[in-house]
Parts: C-alpha cells; sequence; structure tokens
C-alpha cells in the first residue's frame, strides 16, 4: 500500500478550515451514493432473500438475476399519479415524507467507516482524514437525538393523510417508538459506558483491545441483543412492523402516499434499516475492525459493509420466519421485558466497568463469565415463564373459538 | 482526567435531617409495597417515625447540643446548614407531622387510603427543608419543584371528584408558569453575576455597584422574576388567583399541610435570596435594598386585598384560603425590612417566629375543617358550624383558638408572631405598611370572630366526626399555640441563633 | 459568517416562536415549537455546547414534543374555537401590551447592561480550577457529579415523585381502570356531587 514517506508533511484535516469543508464534502457526496445505491439493492435483496426463504424466485426479469428490478421500480414510481387526497392537509401531507427521510440520510454522518487515512493533496502536504464525514465527541447523542426526530414524518403522515387507517397506523408507530426509544438509549449508553466516550470513533476504536473477542457483542451479549431488537423496533421492521399492518390498517401511515411521495417513504424505510445495521456495526460489532484493517485503512469500509450486509440479511430473515406480534403485546414486551432487562445490562455494565478498573483482568474475567451466567439463567428462566404461563387474553379468545355458535 | 472529590468533602453529616428524611422516604415508598390494603395506618407511623428522627435530629441541631458541622456549607456550599436552616427544617417537620396526624382518618373515611400520600407529603417536606437550606440558586429552583410537585399530586388526589382535579389542574398550570418566571430570573441573576451561589452573587453585587455599571438593570430585573417566582408560591397580591380555588378544591388534610409547608418553602427561598445574596443591592441614593419598596408594595396589596375579600367568603376554606393570602402579607413586612441595614437579622428572626406560630394555628384551623366535613367533601361552608360549641365543646373552643391566634389576639401565638414582624417594619423605617399591617388585622378580627360566633351563638346540628389521629393533631396544634402565646421567648430563643451569612 | 448565521437561525427562532402561539391548530403549533427548539440547539452548537445542542434535540424535539402530539392527536386536533367569554376579551390585548412593556424593559437593561464586558464578573466556569473545556461530555458530567451534585440528587427525587404521581393519578388503588376511560364510559351523572369552584362550570 501507499502511504507518506518519512518526510513528507502530515496535517490533521480537522482544524484546517479548507480541508474540513472539501473533505466533508466530498464524503458527504460518497455517502449520500452509496446510501441511495445500498437502498436499491436491498430492496432486491429482501425480495429475493424472502423468495427463497418462501420457495419462490422472486423478481428476475429486469437485468441478468433481476439486477436491473430498482431501476424499473424507480421509473414506475416517478409516472404514477402522485395523489393528493381533498381533505388532506397540504403542507403537512406534503412535509412528511421529507421529514422522514432527511433524518435517515443524516444519521450515519457521525460514523467512521475506517481508520483515518492520511491523503495527499495538492499542495504537497498530506491530511490525516477520517473515513467518514465527522467524528464528534457527542456522535452518539447525535444518534439518539435523529433517530426520534424520525418519528414526526410518521407521524405527520399520518395526521395529514386524513385517514382512519393512517392515523392509527401514526398512533401504533409514535408508541412503539417512544416505548423501545428507552431501551435503545441504554443500549447505546452501555457502548459509551464501557469506552468512556461518546465519539463512535472511540467506541469502535476501543473495541480492537482484542482482535474479534473484543467487540462488545461478545463482552456485554444482553446489550447487544437489547439493541438490536430496539433497533428492529425503532425501524417498524417485522416483527414489530404493526404501524403498517397490512391486514388491519391497508398500509398504515403511508396509506394515502403514491408516486414519488410513496417512493421517499419506501426509501427512508430501506435507509434507516440500513443506518440502524451501521449503528449496530459500529456499537457492538467492532466497526471496521477485523483482522488486516489495522495494516491497511482503506480495507476499513469493505469489512464494514459487509457486517452491515450481515445485519441486513438477518433482519430479512427475522422478517421472513417469526409472525408479527400483537399490539398490547409489543407494548408489553417492551415495557415489562426489554426495558428491565435494559436496566439489568446497564447496572451489569457498570458493575464489571467499575470492577476493571479496581482490580486487573484476572477478575474482570470472571466477572464477564459470571455476567454470561446470569444472561443464560435469566434468558432461561424468561423463556420457561413465558411458555409456561399463558397470556390470559389468548386463552379466552381460544373458548371463544371453540364454543359451539359462539361469536368467534 | 479529572480528580473526584470524596464523600467526606460534602460534609455529609451537616445535611442529617434533610438527608435522613430524603432516606426515609425513599425506603417508605418501597416498604408501602408491602403493607396490605386496609393496614396502611402502618405506613403512618412509619411516615411519622421517619419525620420524627428528622425533628429530633434537627431540634438538637438548633438547639446547638450537638454539632453537625453547623455553620459551614455541605455540598459544595450548595447547602447551608446553620441555624435558619434548622429552624426552617423544625417548622416544616412539625407541620409534617401534623400533616400525617391530620389525614389518616380523612384519608379512611373518604376511601383516599393510599400509601403513597405520606410518601408524597414527605417529598414535599425535604423539598421545603432543602429550600431553606439552599446556598445557590439551583438548589432554590429544584428543591421549589420538590416542594411544589407533590403537592400538584396531592391536590388532585382525589380525582374522582372534578374539583379535586380542577384544583390539582390549575395549581399544576399556574405553578409550572411561575416556576418558568422563577428560571427566567435566575438566568438574569446568573448573566448578571456570573454566578449562581449567594456567596458568589453578593460579592459580585458589590463589585456591580462599586463600578457602577449598567449591568445592575439586569439584576434587577432578574430580582424582580425571582420575587413574582417566589410570590407565587407564598400566594402574594399579584400572583395569589390560584389560592382559593385550589384551597376549596382539593381534599382538606391536603390543604391543611400545603397551606402552611408551601409558605415556609416560599419564604425561606425568599430569605435565602434576598437577605443572602442580594442584601447590599443598594441603587445609588437610596438607603436601603433596591428591592425592598417593590416587597413592602406587595405586602401592603396583599394585606389589603386577603383581608378584605375573606369578609365576603361564606365557604370556610375559601375564607382560609384569603386568610393565608393575608398572613403572606403580614410575613412580607419582615421580608421588606431585611432590605434595611442592621435590622436584616432581626427581620429573619420575625419571619421564622411568624412561620412558627402560623405553622401551628394555620394546620389546626384546617384540621377542624377536616372533622367538620362530610366524606363527600362537603358541609365546608361557615353555615356548618353552627351550634358546633353545643356538640362538640373541646372541637369548637380549638377551633376558636387557632381563630384567635389567627386574627392577632396576645396570649396567642399569632399575636407574638405578628409583634416580631411588626417590630421588624418599625425598626426598618417602613411606618405606612406596618400601620396597613395593623388596621387590616383589625378588620381580619370581624370574620374570624363570625366563625366563633356562629359555632358559639349559633343554633345547628353542629356535627363532627372525630377519631384519635386528629385529635391528637388539633390538641398538639391548639396546645402549641397556646404554648407559643404564653410563653414568646420559647419562639425567639428558638431565631436566637440566626445570623445572615454574608450581609448585616 | 457567524453573524449571518445567528441572524438567520435568530429569525428562524422568533418566528417559529411567534407562529406557534398563533396557530390555530394545536398540531402546527406543536410543529412550531419542534423548529424552535431546533433552532435553540443550532444556538447551542454555534456557542460550542455541542452536548447541549444534542440533548435539546434528544430530549425536547425527541421525546417530549413526540408525547405532545400523541396526546394532541389522542384529544382530537381541531382548530381552536373563538369561545373566549366575552367578560375576558380584554385579556389578550393587554398581555400584548404587557409583552411589549417587558420586552422593551428587558432590552433596555439587557443593552444598558453591556453583559459580561463588566471586568471580573463575566461569566466562567474555570472557578475550580479546572481547564475549561467548556460544553464537552467529560466536564459536564465532572461538574453534575462534584459542584452540583446535590441538585442531582434531588431531581433524582423529582422524577421518582413525578413517577409516582402519574400513577397515584391515573390508576384506581383497587380497580385497574384510568379514571378517563371511566368518565367516558359513564359521564357526570356518577359524579358525587356538583363541580366545585367558579370557573369550572363546564
Amino acid at each position: 500500500m501507499f502511504g507518506p514517506s518519512e518526510s513528507s508533511v502530515i496535517v490533521e484535516c480537522a482544524g484546517q478550515g479548507t480541508c474540513a469543508v472539501i473533505h466533508s464534502i466530498l464524503a458527504s457526496l460518497i455517502l449520500f451514493f452509496v446510501l441511495l445505491t445500498g437502498f436499491a439493492y436491498t430492496t432486491v435483496l429482501e425480495r429475493r432473500f424472502l423468495a427463497f426463504i418462501q420457495a419462490r424466485i422472486g423478481p428476475n426479469r429486469a437485468g441478468p438475476y433481476g439486477l436491473l428490478q430498482p431501476v424499473a421500480d424507480g421509473i414506475k414510481l416517478i409516472f404514477k399519479e402522485d395523489v393528493t387526497p381533498r381533505e388532506a392537509k397540504k403542507v403537512a401531507f406534503w412535509l412528511a415524507p421529507l421529514i422522514k427521510m432527511i433524518p435517515t440520510m443524516l444519521v450515519l454522518a457521525v460514523v467512521p467507516f475506517g481508520p483515518k487515512l492520511a491523503v495527499p493533496w495538492f499542495d504537497g502536504k498530506w491530511y490525516r482524514v477520517t473515513q467518514g464525514i465527522v467524528d464528534v465527541n457527542v456522535g452518539v447523542l447525535w444518534l439518539t437525538a435523529i433517530t426520534s426526530v424520525g418519528v414526526y414524518g410518521i407521524v405527520l403522515a399520518g395526521w395529514s393523510s386524513n385517514n382512519k387507517y393512517a392515523m392509527l397506523g401514526a398512533l401504533r408507530s409514535s408508541a412503539q417508538m417512544i416505548s423501545y426509544e428507552l431501551s435503545m438509549g441504554l443500549g447505546i449508553a452501555i457502548p459509551v459506558m464501557m469506552a468512556g466516550s461518546m465519539s463512535l470513533g472511540d467506541i469502535i476504536e476501543a473495541q480492537n483491545s482484542t482482535p474479534i473477542l473484543g467487540w462488545y457483542v461478545f463482552r456485554n451479549p444482553l446489550g447487544a441483543a437489547i439493541m438490536l431488537v430496539a433497533l428492529l423496533a425503532e425501524v417498524n421492521r417485522a416483527p414489530f412492523d404493526l404501524p403498517e399492518a397490512e391486514q388491519e390498517l391497508t398500509a398504515g401511515y403511508h396509506t394515502e402516499y403514491s408516486g414519488m411521495k410513496f417512493a421517499l417513504f419506501f426509501l427512508a424505510e430501506y435507509v434507516a434499516m440500513i443506518a440502524v445495521s451501521a449503528i449496530a456495526v459500529a456499537l457492538y460489532f467492532g466497526g471496521y475492525h477485523f483482522v488486516f484493517v489495522d495494516k491497511a485503512p482503506l480495507l476499513g469500509p469493505v469489512v464494514f459493509s459487509v457486517k452491515v450486509f450481515l445485519l441486513l440479511v438477518g433482519m430479512i430473515w427475522v422478517r421472513g420466519t417469526l409472525p408479527r406480534i400483537r399490539y398490547d403485546r409489543l407494548m408489553s414486551f417492551g415495557w415489562k421485558v426489554m426495558l428491565p432487562l435494559a436496566f439489568v445490562a446497564v447496572a451489569w455494565t457498570a458493575f464489571v466497568v467499575l470492577l476493571q478498573d479496581e482490580v486487573n483482568t484476572a477478575a474482570y474475567v470472571i466477572v464477564l463469565a459470571l455476567g454470561w451466567l446470569v444472561f443464560l439463567v435469566a434468558l432461561g428462566w424468561w423463556l420457561n415463564r413465558a411458555g409456561a404461563k399463558p397470556d390470559p387474553l389468548t386463552t379466552r379468545r381460544v373458548e371463544m373459538v371453540t364454543l359451539p355458535g359462539g361469536r368467534g | 482526567m479529572f480528580t473526584v472529590p470524596s464523600l467526606s468533602d460534602l460534609n455529609l453529616a451537616a445535611t442529617l435531617p434533610a438527608t435522613l428524611l430524603a432516606l426515609g422516604a425513599s425506603v417508605l415508598l418501597v416498604l408501602d409495597l408491602f403493607v396490605p390494603k386496609g393496614r396502611k395506618a402502618l405506613t403512618a407511623w412509619l411516615a411519622l417515625a421517619v419525620l420524627g428522627v428528622s425533628l429530633i435530629v434537627a431540634l438538637l441541631s438548633l438547639g446547638d447540643v450537638v454539632d453537625l458541622g453547623t455553620g459551614e456549607g455541605a455540598f459544595f456550599g450548595l447547602y447551608i446548614a446553620d441555624s435558619f436552616t434548622d429552624a426552617v427544617s423544625v417548622i416544616v417537620l412539625v407541620t409534617a407531622m401534623l400533616g400525617v396526624a391530620v389525614a389518616y382518618n380523612y384519608l379512611e373515611r373518604t376511601g383516599m387510603q393510599r400509601g403513597e400520600y405520606y410518601v408524597l407529603l414527605l417529598f414535599s417536606a425535604l423539598g421545603a427543608m432543602l429550600m431553606g437550606a439552599a446556598g445557590d440558586l439551583v438548589t432554590v429552583f429544584v428543591a421549589l419543584e420538590l416542594l411544589s410537585i407533590p403537592l400538584y399530586i396531592l391536590s388532585g388526589f382525589r380525582w374522582r371528584d372534578e374539583g379535586s382535579e380542577e384544583s390539582a389542574l390549575k395549581y399544576f398550570i399556574l405553578g409550572a408558569f411561575a416556576s418558568g418566571f422563577l428560571v427566567y430570573g435566575i438566568a438574569l441573576i446568573y448573566g448578571a453575576t456570573g454566578t449562581t451561589a449567594f456567596g458568589g452573587i453578593w460579592a459580585a453585587t458589590r463589585d456591580l455597584l462599586a463600578a457602577d455599571a449598567a449591568t445592575k438593570y439586569v439584576l434587577l430585573l432578574g430580582a424582580g422574576m425571582v420575587l413574582a417566582g417566589l410570590g407565587f408560591k407564598v400566594a402574594a397580591v399579584p400572583f395569589h388567583m390560584w389560592t382559593p380555588d385550589v384551597y376549596q378544591g382539593a381534599p382538606t388534610s391536603v390543604v391543611a399541610y400545603m397551606s402552611v409547608a408551601a409558605k415556609v418553602g416560599g419564604f425561606a427561598a425568599l430569605v435565602r435570596v434576598l437577605a443572602w445574596g442580594l442584601p447590599d443591592f443598594v441603587l445609588s441614593g437610596q438607603s436601603a435594598a433596591a428591592w425592598q419598596s417593590t416587597v413592602w408594595l406587595i405586602a401592603a396589596l396583599t394585606m389589603i386585598l386577603g383581608n378584605v375579600v375573606a369578609v365576603a367568603q361564606n365557604n370556610l376554606k375559601r375564607l382560609l384560603a384569603y386568610s393565608s393570602i393575608a398572613h403572606a402579607g403580614y410575613i412580607l413586612i419582615a421580608v421588606a425590612a431585611m432590605g434595611t441595614a442592621g435590622v436584616a437579622n432581626e427581620a429573619a428572626r420575625a419571619v421564622v417566629i411568624y412561620l412558627m406560630a402560623y405553622a401551628f394555628t394555620n394546620v389546626g384551623a384546617f384540621a377542624v375543617i377536616v372533622a367538620v366535613e362530610r366524606d363527600d367533601g362537603g358541609h365546608t361552608d361557615i353555615d356548618n358550624v353552627r351550634g358546633l360549641a353545643k356538640e362538640q365543646p373541646v372541637l369548637a373552643a380549638s377551633m376558636a383558638v387557632f381563630m384567635l391566634s389567627l386574627a392577632g389576639v396576645p396570649l396567642t401565638a399569632g399575636f407574638v408572631g405578628k409583634w416580631f414582624v411588626f417590630k421588624a417594619g418599625l425598626a426598618a423605617d417602613l411606618v405606612p405598611v406596618t400601620v396597613i399591617g395593623v388596621l387590616t388585622s383589625a378588620i381580619s378580627a370581624y370574620y374570624y370572630l363570625r366563625v366563633i360566633w356562629f359555632m358559639y351563638f349559633e343554633e345547628g346540628e353542629g356535627k363532627a366526626q372525630i377519631a384519635w389521629p386528629l385529635a391528637w393533631g388539633i390538641s398538639v396544634a391548639a396546645i402549641g399555640t397556646l404554648i407559643l402565646g404564653f410563653f414568646p421567648y420559647l419562639l425567639s430563643d428558638m431565631a436566637r441563633g440566626i445570623a445572615l451569612a454574608f450581609g448585616g | 459568517m457567524e453573524l449571518t448565521l445567528f441572524v438567520i437561525v435568530g429569525a428562524i427562532a422568533l418566528l417559529s416562536a411567534v407562529m406557534m402561539l398563533i396557530s390555530e391548530n394545536a398540531v402546527y403549533s406543536a410543529l412550531f415549537l419542534i423548529l424552535n427548539f431546533a433552532a435553540i440547539a443550532f444556538f447551542y452548537l454555534m456557542l460550542d455546547a455541542g452536548f447541549l445542542a444534542m440533548v435539546q434535540l434528544a430530549v425536547y424535539a425527541g421525546a417530549i414534543m413526540v408525547l405532545f402530539l400523541f396526546v394532541i392527536m389522542l384529544l382530537g386536533a381541531d382548530p381552536v374555537r373563538h369561545t373566549t367569554p366575552r367578560k375576558l376579551r380584554w385579556l389578550p390585548k393587554a398581555a400584548m401590551v404587557l409583552a411589549v412593556i417587558f420586552l422593551l424593559t428587558a432590552s433596555v437593561a439587557i443593552i444598558r447592561g453591556d453583559v459580561g464586558a463588566v471586568g471580573g464578573v463575566a461569566p466562567t466556569l474555570t472557578a475550580d480550577g479546572q481547564p475549561l473545556s467548556f460544553g464537552s461530555p467529560a466536564h459536564i458530567g465532572w461538574l453534575l457529579f462534584t459542584r452540583y451534585v446535590l441538585p442531582l440528587e434531588i431531581v433524582a427525587l423529582l422524577l421518582l415523585v413525578a413517577m409516582v404521581g402519574a400513577i397515584v393519578l391515573t390508576r384506581d388503588s383497587v380497580g385497574k381502570r384510568p379514571p378517563v376511560v371511566r368518565r367516558l364510559a359513564n359521564p357526570p351523572a356518577e359524579l358525587e356531587r356538583p363541580i366545585v369552584g367558579e370557573s369550572g362550570q363546564s
């Protein structure tokens, strides 16, 4: 690989006005392009993979293996009639897709996709730049702040459509997002505690203390599990896709949308999938770290993309296999299972971090093992309880069905 | 990276009364979960025990029997542990104990018995105590909220009844509005002085005035806003609108506690802000602090409006609400007197003395209403005490004592309070407002004596329900009112140690 | 550059605040309030207080206002109708006059005050000898857990109390029916006594 020689001047880009501006513009453009391409092919991936799970073929007509399918979809959506209901609140109706989409595009601004890179420039100096837009010291807070803004798009869409299905979808969505945001916030807090920094760059670096096994998913599996489930709920994906449950709510909050405005919602959903996968990768799966990345910084984004891809496959797999859960169970799961578990995870992490500071590694390993034990015991206990004690509501429903002549 | 202070730096011992109460309330909240329904007397007893322990510690500290590190600040100066803190703590804790005693039977017979009542009451008492101990505007604000929020909730405790709901909502919305004023004032004071600590504000004020910097106008505005925010809590006149509606709608046992606790907290914070932080804020060409004229104007308005409107009231709770507005006015005379250099210590003592007297008297008066009130929350009009003297002579006698004390008749606690307050007013050369105080006291005698007249000289069924905890509460309050009236030196001894930390 | 930004963002903040007040539709009011919060977060960023800016966004825009919108929608977001009693018609005008007076006083005070330029009393956070890495998460955390640990603890109790209160006010001690639902199901007929208070009549 090429790199700066001994004699060359290396300048930190972040402090340089011009360099910072040029770098952030270029990085934004690249990220934008990557996200849009990623969006297009995530849709294909989802359809093909779901088809595979369901023993179908999926779209395979447009281009080789159906690879041009997104282009075809795009052309279709552009030329579709764009209907605005007469009774809709026009301004809000137009704003909603934008408010939903923009935050999902902004989230990844604070995620570094590779180690710092020295780049030569025309003035003969080398500039050290992050492989991302910017790595700020409050990056993690940016994630929570921006992901929570997206819900306004949904709420506004539901309200402005003047349609009861849309409204119900929006209400469900906001309730769901509020409930799961708490667990998500605690899940995000765990890496912050372990790394002692709110900068995503620092968190990723801190996971490289031991290759692979240093990833926080291995050091705090409970936190990672909570985070992954909460992120699924946060982007309204199956099995938490109640806001757009087609059997009950037609299409939920975007029932009244068509044409490009619908396309924006569609885009936002898939970009959000990519974004939350990237967040999970950065916080728990070691970010861009794998075995060779320290030697070749340019490999960073590749490793990162592969990890994001695997998580995306996982999300689609979940959608293909799990049924949608009932709404009241969704809420009680969020408040009565996720949140307490998240508190347990945070408390455990705090304990471990404190112990790690006080004594050295041996005790830490023991606590780690104990933590694993607690995790497994809790999981087993919960599964057991969930199996042993049927929900009274479900039971009643079953009885009603079996009653002869009953109004099941 | 940063050095972390050890626990001993916090000087926790000095905050013992407050810390004990905080711990006790938190533990009680959990313990209450295990107290079965129908046996909530246990929770009430535990609440009394927590308050009692805290009261004993505060009394020991006040009487200089034990030295908890008094005189030094705790928590980096955000908590001031001095005689004023101890005195305020004692008043609040006594009020809270009486409040628990008054509440138990009332809650039982009106079907509102829940353990959370006592826990919320303890937390609110903690807030009032911390307001007296505040050494920083930040503490004042958070302590004010800790005092207020439980009170909002308690006001709505009988939510089946729309009056209670309305009272909670009104109190909450107006209270939040007043908090906004307070925070804005704090921000302006911080902008002018660069600190929120009273010591820092005091020093910065001197520099400001010495440099004759125009920033003093920002400070003036800030002080005005803080005055408005705290004026709401104590129900001083332009900010008194909520009082009658809230007092009438809220459960009476809550009002008994709230009418005193909120006042104690508010006045303690006012004394801290004005006399500890801004005593030397004297604009050029004046002899007293810049806020003095405003405060005495408010005091005059408060006394006039409270007493005049109270004359026209027929509901006892509303009557006492206007009476509590009027009493805020009397205390404000002493607060205004603190603006004159040299009188500050005496005036601060007068505030404490008045509040102590007011605590026994007012909780007692509301406790009598609790006894008269029906289970549905009605039956609180002045007509309902007709003939009470025949049916319940002791209850009527206690009520007479409370009414006389509120009116300020000699040999009752109320007289002692008024005496010290008027004395402070005269010492500070605030003759007009003191005269208004004396005249409005004369007006107030009319409606207080009217209650006594109805009890003794009118015919009626005079029904009341008294059970033991309530009876204890009333008798403690009545005996306290009389003892403090007969032996005024108890009160002046209690306030003897109070000296302003920076000013005076 | 900075001044231009400040003027633009300030204009947005002011305009959104005014629009929030005069919008007749509660949903639009809430949206303008969110815009206002965002503008204020931007101010914090310009003041190098990135942490505060993010907290402002996450807490106010992200959490609190979502709940506001949620409640507005549950209660129905119909435009406010002008049903102010005649007795109170003068209130808005009086409020406007008072607001203008207040703004004048405040601006005179602040202009004459020349805030922060007085020697020796300018706001500073370095009084405790710590390096001024102003507004960084570490610095804020350090302040919260040292100098301001008492308010922090009080706030913790405050949140606990608020939570207890929310439960007390919405849950019956016997059953589990929220009072609102009960009242919707059987309106005032079951009330134990008529409405109290002068202005509580509905």
